[in-house]
């Protein structure tokens, strides 16, 4: 290593194991931001500082500061709460924030517009709940994944079990998070023990773990720095597929960044996956770029030092090799929505969620909704990694009386509507996300129904598309794993990417770069003509792409920033 | 512009470089150096200040001697005093220059002839200023004044219910202690130009006839000037093109504050910071029209208002007061109608005060029309619409020929109608970015920075803190070096922060030292910048024992006094002050100018 460090690595270091001044920033009422330096900090803790973009301009002539806000992301493993922690955070999301709850990719709730005097409150809340906000964010282990699962309860106990052993494993330990947002005393400085796995370095950069059970990959588990692909036998998991280095974010016009598909790196037995991930994630702690953070995650480290490397390396954190991979198959990475029985013949019932959106609308109150199924039903809330919701474990009496609210709130159009946004996704973006170049979340719903129309138009009958929008290039809703996927590059205008599977193994490509809408729909109309017209029986949009030599079957880091020619 | 010079007495080198000076120079410069170069040859030097006595110092021994004393909270009182001690000489009075403040009491007996000029502020409050004299004469060691000649000239607001009352006071007082008045007390509303003329006229003749003293004392006709003159005055304003007019108040605020820009290009004023504008407004043009409606005149018919023959409409739109119902007003109005209710409402003052809040000229018409009342007589019954003062938020050091000012619109509702401050509304609803508005600077000696090295605290909640944003713009200029700390206030953090981006930016830069707030709704219980002060009590003690200045502007009713509770809250609880000490210590800054307020 040499060089100069990013800013952001000294800040880590010298924050005296995450605390910086952000004590200080809290209490100071002149403004609504922190320190910029502490706004690196906050993310180990949870929370991003945003501002509301469209008032940014109005508020700078009348003299007044950015409109500062916090965006605050649960650590919430497997995405798994209960009908009390439902209610609980309905009602922060009202006392602290913007009276609407987000789902997210990664399972979690994103809470948005919480302002600074409420942050305390808010994490004392969510505290109260048995929830934190620990490394939902910041260079630190994120929040784990893992399959939803509905029909296979036993399955899911253990997967579920596991996600949380993982997250707890590699959450972060210092005193600073109960000290700044729940008020404790600081009662000693332990130094390097307070940190016993990080240390004050923490990981160079975020690192993603995500679990899957096959023949489900709901959680997109190759976009991940570890992904593990349970290997069951007789109903069993006995243990899991190990897969390194994958990621999804780039940098635009920087072709050494670039998303990646993990690699296969081999079978771990079920009781050793904990120690395993925390090995890998040690190697990456020890051996990833800190010189550069546009370098820093765990994929390039594996890039760099090739897996032959890294299978020593593991064998020298871990004390074992990885054993030969097992056989598996997956066949989607999308939810499916409606009722399933489980085998303890509890009932599920998976919902989509516009975009991950619980809010009270014109056109729909389905916070409210939730709410209410909250109020009657005792089993439990799965957020899914496609950013929808299982309601799960409805004991079989209870199914009416949901039934009853799904009705009278039409919770169940999403269920009904087409295929190809049942299959779609976005990221927040506009307003709050500092880092949008575009409208993702806002701009979904009319662009599936401009694709829908166009499909129409070519003959084509409504037929489930992997569809995915991001704001940025950073990855968010997993752009790179869409059948058809836009990043925003400035407002009405993005990059169009085509190519991906449909179960989350093969990434797409840029094909046409910084388009509007009518030249994206002009861009997808001939696709569809010539899908109708030459698709095979049950074969995807993507992989007719490909087989049509539309789109190439290899992947390159240069495809993902130079479009087709 | 062309120039004559070989009249002149000046040397051809100095024709040359005058004849250069002079060639295009603007109109605005012109009469500046016209003002400059009269302020010169009345033998004052640029820098001298009007705070000097101005004695005839040829005058005779006996030569009638008169103390101009003045209390006065934003300077036109002493201006006034200005002009009376300047032209005192001109009739061969020898005349002392005084401000209240600075006056020993114990000198009253020993003055032969005393003119009191007077303004009232708040609920019939003196002016900061005028407080110790005031307290001396109404406490037990006033002296008889059987030997004084004396006359007073009160300042005020017939709007307001205790008009002139400090005036009326020191009349009352010097009276009750044997002194005769040479003229008869007069008291002004605002717009006391006129009549402050007569009574200075009024004095000076009076004194000289008594005297027998006809011969100039000297050839000191002119005070020197303080600052360079402009040809604009409050009696003739200057219209102002308005730059910017911008919103301050963000989302989901319910007020509405604005920021205004004019321009001053040409115009020669010059302002420091703590001065105010006065605007002249306009009357909303729908309340006339509804005027006009309800009696039934024609707005195109001429009347005459000030000497200027104009429409109605005009009149009434410009020229007169129609929103406030002043005592003399309703006085006025009961006897022309010879109404007893109205006369025996007129009587009590209080309920006088009751029935006119809230109600507007178009109320009393509507509730006791005169029928016989014509266009004329309604523009005589009617005060001059006076101009509004704002205190200034910008400093010509940084901005140079622009004057900002903040203003908040007022706006409620009151006999089932709607109804809105004058100025504040125009300005806010009717005055776009290139209208013209007609202005002129208001000086106040009694609210400015001290020493570039010197502490200041300041104090301004909501609109308050205009001046504030001057200091501070005065003293980056300036690279002073005297530490500065706010104490801002409003309703909401978010949407009421006036000029915040600014204050942070100051804070940032290190010249705002400490910067303190209280947002009163944003919490259960409300906060205001009296509890923020208490609050740092200990150290606002420690700034005031390093020489800090405290300012305080805005609201009079309540913030001021509460603040002033605050500050001897915390002379009692940091200094060990009993209450009589914290009150007289408070006093004793006043007097060193340390203890500031612009307080309305």
């Amino acid at each position: 290593m040499s060089g100069k460090l990013p800013e952001a690595e000294v800040i880590k270091r010298e924050s005296n194991y995450l605390r910086g001044t952000i004590l200080e920033g809290l209490a100071d009422r002149t403004t609504g931001a922190l320190p910029e330096d502490d706004t690196k900090l906050t993310k180990f803790h949870g929370s991003y500082q945003q501002d509301h973009r469209e008032v940014r301009d109005e508020r700078r002539r009348q003299k007044l500061e950015p409109l500062y806000q916090f965006m605050v992301r649960l650590r919430l493993p497997g995405g798994v709460l209960t009908t009390d922690q439902w209610l609980g955070l309905d009602k922060i999301a009202d006392e602290c924030a913007d009276s609407t709850l987000r789902l997210t990719t990664r399972q979690t709730f994103q809470f948005h517009g919480v302002f600074k005097e409420q942050m305390q409150p808010f994490m004392q809340k969510i505290h109260a709940l048995g929830l934190d906000s620990r490394g939902a964010c910041g260079d630190v282990n994120r929040n784990v994944i893992s399959n939803v699962n509905p029909h296979q309860s036993q399955l899911h106990g253990e997967i579920h079990e596991l996600s949380l052993a993982i997250s707890e494993r590699l959450r972060w330990r210092s005193a600073a998070y109960a000290e700044i947002w729940l008020g404790e005393e600081c009662v000693q400085k332990l130094g390097e023990e307070e940190e016993p796995f990080y240390g004050y370095k923490y990981l160079p950069r975020k690192f993603k773990i995500a679990l899957a059970v096959p023949p489900e990959n709901d959680c997109d588990v190759f976009a991940n720095d570890i992904g593990l692909i349970a290997i069951v036998e007789d109903d069993q998991i006995r243990g899991f597929n190990v897969v390194v280095g994958g990621g999804m974010g780039l940098t635009y016009g920087d072709p050494a960044t670039y998303p990646r598909l993990a690699t296969m790196a081999g079978y771990v037995a079920k009781e050793q996956i904990v120690d395993a991930c925390e090995a890998i994630c040690a190697i990456q702690r020890d051996f990833g770029d800190r010189t550069n953070r546009a370098h820093a995650r765990f994929k390039y480290t594996i890039d760099d030092y090739g897996m032959d490397w890294f299978q020593e390396r593991f064998e020298e954190y871990q004390g074992h090799a990885f054993a030969k991979p097992r056989s598996f198959s997956l066949s989607h990475n999308g939810d499916r929505f409606g009722w399933v029985e489980g085998e303890d013949g509890n009932q599920h019932l998976t919902l989509l969620i516009p975009t991950g959106r619980v809010a009270d609308t014109e056109s729909g109150l389905l916070r409210t909704a939730l709410r209410k199924i909250a109020e009657v039903h005792n089993g439990s809330f799965r957020i899914t990694c496609n950013q929808n919701l299982v309601i799960a474990n409805v004991l079989p009496e209870k199914r009416a009386a949901v039934d009853a609210i799904v009705e009278e709130y039409k919770l169940d159009a999403g269920t009904r509507s087409s295929p190809l946004r049942q299959n779609s996704m976005a990221c927040v973006a506009l307003p709050t996300c500092g880092l949008a170049m575009a409208e993702a979340e806002r701009f979904l719903p009319e662009f599936v129904t401009r694709v829908e129309r166009t499909m129409a138009e070519e003959g084509l009958e409504p037929d489930a598309i992997n569809l995915r929008i991001t704001g940025c290039p950073n990855g968010c809703a997993r752009p790179y794993l869409g059948e058809i996927a836009l990043t925003g590059k400035a407002p009405g205008k993005y990059n169009l990417y085509l190519g991906a599977d449909f179960s989350g193994q093969r990434m797409n490509r840029l094909y046409r770069e910084n388009i509007d809408t009518d030249t994206i729909l002009d861009e997808l109309r001939p696709l569809f003509r010539a899908y109708q017209q030459e698709r095979e029986a049950q074969e995807r949009f993507g992989d007719f792409l490909v087989r049509v030599g539309i789109v190439e079957q290899e992947r390159t880091p240069a495809m993902l920033h130079q479009p087709l020619q | 512009m062309t120039t004559d010079l070989n009249s002149s007495p000046l040397s051809a080198d100095q024709q040359a470089r005058l004849a250069e000076l002079l060639d295009g120079i603007s109109e605005g410069q012109l009469y500046w150096l016209a003002g400059f170069l009269a302020g010169k040859c009345s033998g004052g030097t640029a820098s001298s200040t009007a705070q000097t006595a101005v004695s005839a110092s040829a005058s005779t021994p006996s030569a009638p001697e008169l103390t101009v004393l003045f209390g006065s909270q934003t300077g036109n009182a002493e201006e006034l005093a200005q002009q009376l001690a300047a032209r005192a000489s001109d009739k061969g009075i020898s005349a002392k220059l005084v401000d209240m403040a600075g006056y020993k009491p114990k000198q009253l007996k020993n003055e032969q002839y005393l003119a009191v000029l007077a303004s009232t502020h708040g609920e019939g409050d003196p002016p900061d200023n005028a407080l110790d004299l005031y307290e001396f004469l109404h406490g037990k060691k006033a002296p008889k004044l059987e030997r004084l000649r004396y006359s007073v000239l009160s300042l005020g607001d017939s709007s307001y219910e205790h008009f002139c009352k400090t005036g009326q006071d020191f009349d009352r007082k010097l009276a009750a202690l044997g002194a005769t008045a040479l003229a008869e007390r007069v008291d002004c509303d605002v717009d006391y130009e006129d009549l402050a003329e007569g009574w200075i006229n009024r004095v000076l003749e009076t004194i000289a006839n008594e005297a027998g003293a006809s011969q100039p004392a000297a050839a000191r006709s002119v005070t020197a000037e303080l600052t360079p003159t402009s040809a604009f005055s409050r009696k003739n304003p200057y219209s102002a093109v308005i730059l910017t007019n911008q919103l301050l108040s963000g989302r989901g605020s319910d007020k509405e504050v604005r920021h205004i820009e004019l321009s001053l290009e040409d115009s020669g004023l010059v302002y420091k910071p703590g001065d105010a504008v006065g605007v002249y407004p306009e009357n909303n043009p729908a309340l006339v029209n509804e005027l006009l409606n309800t009696l039934g005149f024609d707005g195109e018919q001429r009347v005459s208002a000030d000497e200027r023959d104009v429409p109605l409409r005009e009149a009434l739109a410009f020229y007169r007061e129609i929103t406030l119902l002043t005592p003399p007003l309703m006085k006025q109005w009961a006897e022309l109608l010879n109404d007893d209710d109205l006369k025996a409402l007129v009587a009590d003052s209080t309920e006088l005060r009751a029935w006119t809040e809230g109600r507007d000229l178009l109320d009393l018409i509507q509730a006791r029309p005169i029928a016989w009342l014509t266009p004329q007589d309604l523009v005589n019954l009617l005060r001059k619409l006076p101009a509004r003062l704002y205190s200034i938020s910008s400093s010509q050091a940084a901005v140079e020929d622009e004057v900002h000012i903040t203003v908040a619109a007022v706006r409620y509702s009151s006999y089932g109608r709607d109804r809105e401050g004058v100025a504040s509304a125009w300005l806010s609803d009717r005055m776009n970015e290139g209208d013209q508005v007609r202005v002129y600077i208001d000086p106040n000696k009694k609210f400015a920075l001290p020493d570039d090295s010197k502490p200041v605290i300041m104090i301004g909640p909501g609109t308050g803190v205009a001046p504030f944003r001057a200091f501070l713009q005065e003293r980056e200029e300036r690279e002073a070096e005297g530490e500065n700390w706010l104490f801002f206030g409003d309703r909401r953090f978010r949407s009421d922060f006036l000029y915040q981006s600014e204050w942070l930016k100051w804070r940032r830069d290190g010249l705002l030292t400490r910067l303190d707030v209280a947002f009163s709704r944003d919490q259960a219980e409300k906060r205001y910048v009296q509890h923020c002060l208490k609050e740092n009590g200990s150290e606002v003690w420690a700034w005031l024992q390093r020489g800090a200045s405290l300012y305080v502007c805005g609201d009079a009713e309540k913030m001021a006094p509460d603040v002033h509770q605050a500050l001897l809250d915390i002379a009692s609880e940091q200094g060990g002050l009993n209450p009589e000490q914290a009150e007289d210590y408070l006093r004793q800054l006043n007097r060193d100018k340390r203890y500031q307020r612009d307080v309305y």
